[in-house]
């Protein structure tokens, strides 16, 4: 209860800044706050990585094992995305089986890495039918302030950058190890970008408080050659058809600008 | 059984822009809507699009229930989207997948700005949407046919919410994808539209488009929600048409 009234007070604050341009941390519209990006920071994950979106903090840890592919495509290894949205990280999340949020924001950051092929997944085939390696990609929010999705993206292209796998051989149908790691095939650079809208204006990487009062998001995730790969709107909102393609159109420049961040590290 | 395994073929569109089922890149299918089919429910409807067969009930408002769900200003508006296990090639596990929880999410996020939630404080209104039949568009189909549930029920509303995907097949913009065309094509973009309020209220894509494809697409989606919503207020005057008829008589 007291929330609520809480951000009706907030709203009028925030969505006033906004009109102007501004933000209540100081930000422009379509500014991020500081990235901070550190990889390989669980040894025995094959491979991972620490987001910090302001303050807002995500990480990412890959493992890599066999199993069997899909029925419908024998021929490929398998990608699984879960976010763990855990309760040290806010007051809001609770123990407990997943709910619409965490499975939304896996499912998201999924689409991003899955539709733009971002995993050789072809590569990945041990034996077509029987054995492929499955890439798990594991999300664990560790603090939310606001703007899961982009931290959580960008923390699993980051892992999956350094995600290594022992060299093997198939003889016969069995693997065998040899000496020395290989990288995981990653071929695309996924980027998602989130926008919130607050009245008729639209910002870039809303802070909670900012999420708590907008209307709703959309987030746009773009592939290194500026294709977009996927699409989620969130939030009980809507947006007219303009805001959509301004909308992408930001997306696409942020979405370079961030990609820097992983090209050159 | 109706046979819906086709393999997928060759080619999903012939030169001429024809597609499998005969129909061309703009068209929709056939859909068939009917209003208040269900005695228990307080409001109902039914859709057929294509082969997607789907029913949409409505409860409420009620009092909310868990009581720590009860939201002190307005209503709490929630939606199921449910898969019969018969519904789909392969048995679906009943038990609620991940790909359902997202889209019960999303899909009650289209239909809330249709709703005065303002109008029923520490209440819920439960919309369930059973698909029987899927054969892609299930979300939008489900969408079309929750908002007339809602309207059916007489809650408050904006407008209606209608809903229709677009994308790309062997490099052309399609309207309203099938299942086929969805899995074999390079993207696929449902939106959801509100025609009072000129306003997309669902918007998700995948696969790969360039910026002004998904201009293009994200039009084409808007203007087949445009046709959807025309045969959705059909639906919703035939119901009361059909009392009059009663009341007449």
């Amino acid at each position: 209860m007291k929330s609520q009234i809480m951000i009706r007070v907030k709203r009028k604050r925030i969505a006033q800044l906004v009109s102007l341009g501004k933000r209540l941390d100081g930000r422009g519209p379509t500014d991020y706050r500081e990235i901070q990006l550190e990889m390989g920071v669980v040894g025995r994950a094959e491979g991972s990585a620490r987001v910090r979106l302001g303050k807002t903090e995500v990480m990412v840890g890959t493992k890599i094992e066999l199993g069997e592919p899909f029925s419908d495509v024998p021929d490929q290894g398998v990608l699984t995305v879960n976010a763990e949205l855990v309760p040290l990280a806010s007051p809001t999340f609770e123990p407990g089986p997943p709910n619409e949020h965490s499975i939304e924001l896996a499912r998201v950051v999924d689409r991003g890495i899955r539709e733009s092929k971002t995993i050789a997944l072809e590569e990945l085939c041990v034996e077509p039918g029987k054995k492929v390696f499955i890439v798990f990609i594991d999300v664990y929010v560790l603090n939310h302030d606001g703007n899961l999705i982009d931290a959580s993206t960008l923390a699993a292209l980051a892992a999956l950058l350094n995600t290594k796998m022992s060299n093997y051989e198939v003889k016969e149908g069995e693997i065998e190890l040899k000496p020395g790691y290989i990288l995981l095939p990653v071929k695309n650079y996924p980027i998602a970008v989130t926008l919130a809208k607050i009245n008729d204006n639209l910002i870039v990487d809303p802070w909670l408080e900012e999420e708590q009062v907008m209307d709703a998001r959309i987030t746009i995730t773009t592939e290194k050659d500026g294709k977009i790969c996927a699409v989620q709107k969130g939030g009980s909102g809507c947006f007219t058809t303009q805001q959509v393609l301004e909308a992408a159109k930001i997306a696409k420049e942020k979405a370079e600008e961030l990609r820097k961040l992983l090209v050159k590290g | 059984m109706l046979n819906m395994s086709q393999k997928k073929p060759e080619k999903m569109i012939e030169d001429n822009g024809v597609r499998l089922d005969g129909r061309g890149p703009k068209d929709l299918r056939p859909i068939k809507i009917e209003v208040d089919v269900l005695s228990n429910a307080d409001g109902s409807a039914y859709i057929e699009q294509g082969k997607n067969k789907i029913l949409a009930a409505v409860y409420g408002p009620n009092e909310a229930h868990p009581k720590h769900l009860a939201i002190p200003d307005r209503a709490l508006l929630r939606c199921r989207y449910h898969m019969a296990p018969f519904s789909v090639e392969e048995r679906k596990s009943p038990a609620p997948s991940r790909r359902e929880v997202e889209l019960s999410k999303v899909i009650t996020e289209a239909l809330e700005p249709a709703v005065f939630v303002e109008y029923y404080p520490r209440t819920s209104i439960d919309t369930f949407i059973e698909v029987l039949q899927a054969d892609g568009g299930t979300r939008c189909a489900a969408i079309t046919v929750a908002s007339l549930a809602l309207a059916d029920a007489g809650i408050p509303m904006r407008g209606l919410v209608a809903a229709c995907a677009a994308g790309k097949v062997e490099g052309r913009l399609v309207l309203d994808l099938t299942d086929i065309e969805d899995k074999g094509g390079e993207a696929d973009l449902p939106l959801a539209w509100m025609p009072n309020l000129n306003a997309i209220t669902l918007l998700q894509m995948d696969g790969s488009l360039t910026t002004d494809e998904f201009e293009q697409v994200v039009n084409m989606a808007v203007e087949g929600c445009k046709q959807v919503y025309g045969l959705q207020k059909e639906a919703l005057k035939a119901k009361y048409v059909a009392v009059k008829g009663e009341v007449e008589e």
